[in-house]
């Protein structure tokens, strides 16, 4: 098989204009002959039904949520980028273009991330448009605040819950087509296998999960944007129902699965309290804006905070290690989450972490020097140009509760700490996932006519994503790209009409389904569905996590192999087929994620070299900083399923080509 | 944080084969809880035994588990997302019980939000709310003018906010006597009222929004306001006074 990335010619700042251009259309009197259908309704899934809608197309949305409006895409909670230069700090499309490249760790691909970084203003003014409330400032314009791995201020925000208002702009343009009736909305269904007539994707099986009712679906067109994977490691910052399987069931019927083994590991998450935590919590990278991340210089100083005989405002200034803005002076505590994660692993490691659960792993959020420089700051714009210590404690407070007070609240609810008077505590955690179906330059997998969007895709992150950049991406993709290139592909399909879902694709698709959920409910075993996924999640975390090396990845693939073998002998799920089952979707989810974990060993073991968040413990600087090596893995790594067994999944490269940007070392000091 | 410590509780759950057949509460005992666990993990643990025990896990809708999805719900001990305040079920903990405890768990109660199953109700009649009116009818161009060029004063774009944090629950409803969707359908009414892309639609928004929502089968608001006590997000009672002017004026016109 041979990659062909569709790339187009041209200079990078001329490509997508150009591309754009010349694409095909379809006229407005023959979108509604043509159907679509949207598996997602995450920032990507939404916004790109609303579009299809709006231009005349028949949709049909999926969730398996009970509304399209609580997507995972809801749960982001910084900020979204835009090269809008408004706080005229030499902003540029360019330079959101060159970060990102460089966040990424030089592993993306360069057209596709340059049309992401053209099309960011738009996404700004779009949303503004749908009356989304973002922040502003005294004079009615937008606020920006910085995240991770830029030196601009370029992040727009609502609060710490900007992905909430992003994804309500985005549903209720698509409420407003559902309201017109050209999109048709199936809450609670879940995509259980990708239906292909003559090679092209043509519709799905879904899954009512209220009546257990298998459903056919037919259209000219299938999306995919269904979010990303992290829940292969049980715990992470995904919802409970994040899964892969929309992905994972195209992947088996054809469509590559690119870079499954880049996977964000977020720094500043709530660490974990006991065995029975079913996720954990991120604490927005926004706090970096305002906090310093610390630990004790000496070991003493831990362990007697981990004993309780020491708190963290009795440790002294001089006693304390800053360590991200000693060893990163120039980003300081705003260096990206992946270098971020492995400096607090490191500390810890070195048996300085100070949270007092099974593994000591946690390092200290630190706003008190924000609250004092706030504090004093606010005082003065009153002019109080004496305030008290008091008074500058009060106004410093108030500050931070304006900017961050949901988060503070979250974290005070979690851990019953009052991250006003004392330090939050955090550690890294299974956030993002970079990789994902891989994609052509029009978001089309190696099957035609099935698309795939946002982060269900690997296509714009590289090896790292940086901090605002996932909901730029899903708006992007869902609003900007996909009209386009969709209708594209859609124009030689004016003339097919309806697609029956009598054709026997559909009839042996739905009964692939149906024996896969036969089997387990038949199955009878001794454990359930979360045991597996725990042990799956154990193995994931301690050898395909943080930091990984030969032997460990090795080890998790034969690993991993055991388990799916006595997950199909030994797992017991309860009820039956033909009604609510969630122990039946669990375990349908979970035996993707089993064969994924596998496939994101073998990816991580064949990348010899560190890269953004993939760091493989043999390949790293005198530093302990990511080494690549761009002689040999400047490629797109992207398998091909070979049936059942994964192991025999085949490896194909992308090249990727630096035109525009001269590839270098990261160097963020 | 506390030391987390381990009690023995006793569980009351309403159980409902599904929408058509009685429901009715069912008894349970879960021991070694610990205090640290969620309120959803404490029902998750619950459920590994209940399946251990070949009976049947209890269904309960929940999804991000950080209070924002809006998906979790749950009437506890006759309060909806239980007895802590500003939070959703998924955020509420079990430092909040005691060893010995007994909690009772019931379903949203409202007309408007029948069983499906257990503890999990049917609330897309606040979907068919928003299909109603609660949008911009702005379709995607990537031309619209720049964000910028209206500036929009800081307080109303801050209200606006506010108003737009409802995470669409349904916890208002649930405890409100009426089973009343007025906070539910005055945030987003407010929402749009205050910035000037609102504006343009207000008249008609308010007056299908409101239609649609009588159409529901929601009851009637009798400003007790229950439903602004017991919302997560602390969406204010104003904006039930601001969608009653909306209103007012619109049905003038």
């Amino acid at each position: 098989m041979k990659l062909d990335s569709k790339i187009p010619e041209g200079h990078i700042s001329q490509k997508w204009t150009d591309y754009k251009d010349h694409l095909k259309l379809v006229a407005p009197n023959n979108r509604p002959k043509i159907d679509i259908i949207v598996v997602g309704t995450g920032l990507a899934g939404a916004s790109a039904a609303a579009s299809f809608a709006e231009m005349g197309y028949n949709v049909k949305a999926f969730c398996y949520q009970d509304s399209p409006r609580r997507a995972h895409s809801i749960a982001a909670q910084g900020g979204i980028n835009a090269a809008k230069n408004y706080q005229n700090d030499g902003d540029s499309t360019f330079r959101l273009f060159y970060d990102t490249i460089k966040g990424g760790d030089y592993r993306a691909r360069e057209a596709n991330v340059h049309r992401l970084a053209e099309v960011s203003g738009n996404i700004i003014d779009q949303c503004v448009a749908q009356g989304v409330p973002f922040a502003r400032d005294y004079g009615g314009m937008l606020d920006n605040r910085s995240f991770g791995g830029t030196q601009v201020q370029r992040t727009f925000y609502a609060a710490g819950q900007t992905g909430q208002q992003l994804l309500l702009g985005a549903y209720s343009s698509l409420s407003r087509q559902i309201g017109l009736g050209k999109i048709d909305m199936y809450n609670r269904h879940e995509m259980l296998e990708l239906v292909k007539v003559d090679g092209k994707a043509r519709g799905i099986i879904a899954r009512n999960l209220i009546t257990g009712e298998l459903e056919r679906h037919s259209a000219h067109a299938v999306i995919i944007a269904t979010g990303g994977y992290g829940n292969v490691y049980f715990l992470s910052t995904n919802a409970m129902g994040s899964n892969v399987t929309a992905g994972w069931k195209i992947h088996k019927q054809g469509a590559l699965f690119a870079n499954p083994c880049y996977v964000q590991i977020h720094p500043t998450c709530i660490p974990v309290h006991g065995t029975n935590q079913s996720k954990l919590t991120l604490m927005s990278e926004s706090l970096r804006n305002s906090g310093r991340i610390w630990v004790p210089k000496k070991k003493e100083d831990s362990e007697a905070i981990r004993a309780g005989k020491l708190k963290p405002v009795q440790i002294a200034e001089e006693d304390r290690d800053y360590y991200l803005e000693r060893k990163y002076p120039a980003f300081g505590n705003l260096v990206p989450r992946d270098v971020a994660s492995r400096a607090g692993k490191e500390v810890c490691d070195e048996g300085r972490g100070i949270e007092a659960n099974d593994t000591n792993e946690g390092v200290y959020l630190d706003f008190a020097t924000e609250i004092q420089s706030k504090g004093k700051q606010t005082a003065y714009a009153k002019g109080n140009h004496n305030p008290s210590q008091e008074e500058i404690l009060t106004l410093g407070k108030k500050w931070l509760e304006e900017k961050y007070g949901n988060l503070f609240t979250m974290y005070q609810k979690i851990t019953d700490e009052n991250p006003y008077e004392t330090p939050m505590k955090i550690y890294p955690a299974v956030h993002y996932t970079m990789g994902g179906v891989w994609v052509d330059y029009n978001l089309q997998s190696t099957i035609p006519g099935c698309f795939v969007a946002g982060e269900a895709n690997f296509s714009d992150h590289g090896a790292n994503r940086l901090g605002a950049s996932a909901l730029m991406q899903g708006l992007a993709d869902g609003y900007f790209v996909l009209p386009y290139t969709v209708s594209n592909y859609l124009a030689d399909d004016i003339r097919t009409g309806k697609i029956s879902t009598d054709l026997p694709e559909f009839v042996a698709a739905e009964n692939s389904v149906k024996e896969q959920i036969n089997k387990f409910l038949s199955n009878n075993g001794s454990k359930t569905v979360d045991h597996f996924h725990k042990r799956l999640g154990h193995i994931m975390w301690n050898k395909v996590g943080m930091g990984r090396n030969e032997k460990g990845l090795t080890e998790a693939i034969a690993e991993i192999a055991t388990l799916k073998e006595e997950f199909y002998k030994d797992v017991y799920v309860p009820g039956s087929s033909d009604e609510l089952n969630p122990e039946l979707e669990k375990a349908l989810r979970v035996a993707d994620f089993i064969e994924l974990g596998q496939l994101m060993a073998m990816d991580a073991l064949q990348r010899k070299e560190s890269c953004g968040g993939h760091f493989r413990e043999e390949y790293q600087d005198s530093e302990g900083e990511t080494l690549r090596d761009d002689e040999n893995f400047s490629f797109v790594g992207a398998w091909e399923n070979k049936g059942y067994d994964v192991t025999k999944s085949e490896l194909h490269k992308e090249e990727l080509k630096y035109e525009f940007i001269k590839i270098a070392a990261r160097n963020y000091k | 944080m506390s030391a987390a410590k381990n009690m023995n509780i006793s569980l009351q759950i309403w159980r409902q084969k599904n929408s058509k057949e009685k429901g009715k509460m069912e008894t349970y005992k879960l021991n070694d809880v610990s205090t640290a666990s969620s309120f959803l993990e404490m029902l998750d643990q619950l459920n590994e035994q209940l399946v251990n025990e070949r009976k049947e896990p209890i269904a309960f809708d929940h999804d991000c588990r950080e209070g924002i999805c809006g998906m979790c719900s749950l009437y506890i001990n006759g309060r909806a997302h239980g007895p802590d305040t500003g939070i959703t079920t998924c955020q509420l903990h079990m430092r909040m019980f005691n060893d010995g405890d007994t909690i009772v768990i019931e379903p949203w109660r409202s007309a408007a939000f029948p069983v499906i199953k257990d503890l999990i109700v049917d609330r897309t009649s606040f979907d068919r709310i928003q299909q109603a009116g609660g949008f911009v009818s702005v379709n995607t161009s990537g031309n619209t003018i720049d964000a910028n060029a209206t500036p929009i004063n800081k307080q109303d774009a801050d209200k606006a906010f506010e108003a737009a944090a409802c995470i669409g629950c349904g916890a208002c409803v649930a405890t409100c006597k009426n089973g009343s969707a007025m906070l539910f359908v005055g945030a987003k009414v407010s929402q749009y009222a205050l910035l000037p892309q609102g504006r343009i639609e207000a008249t008609d928004r308010v007056l299908n929004m409101v239609r649609q929502m009588d159409e529901e089968g929601f009851g009637n608001c009798t400003n007790t306001g229950a439903c602004e006590v017991e919302c997560p997000k602390g969406i204010s009672l104003e904006n039930i006074a601001r969608m009653n002017r909306e209103y007012l004026s619109a049905s003038l016109k």
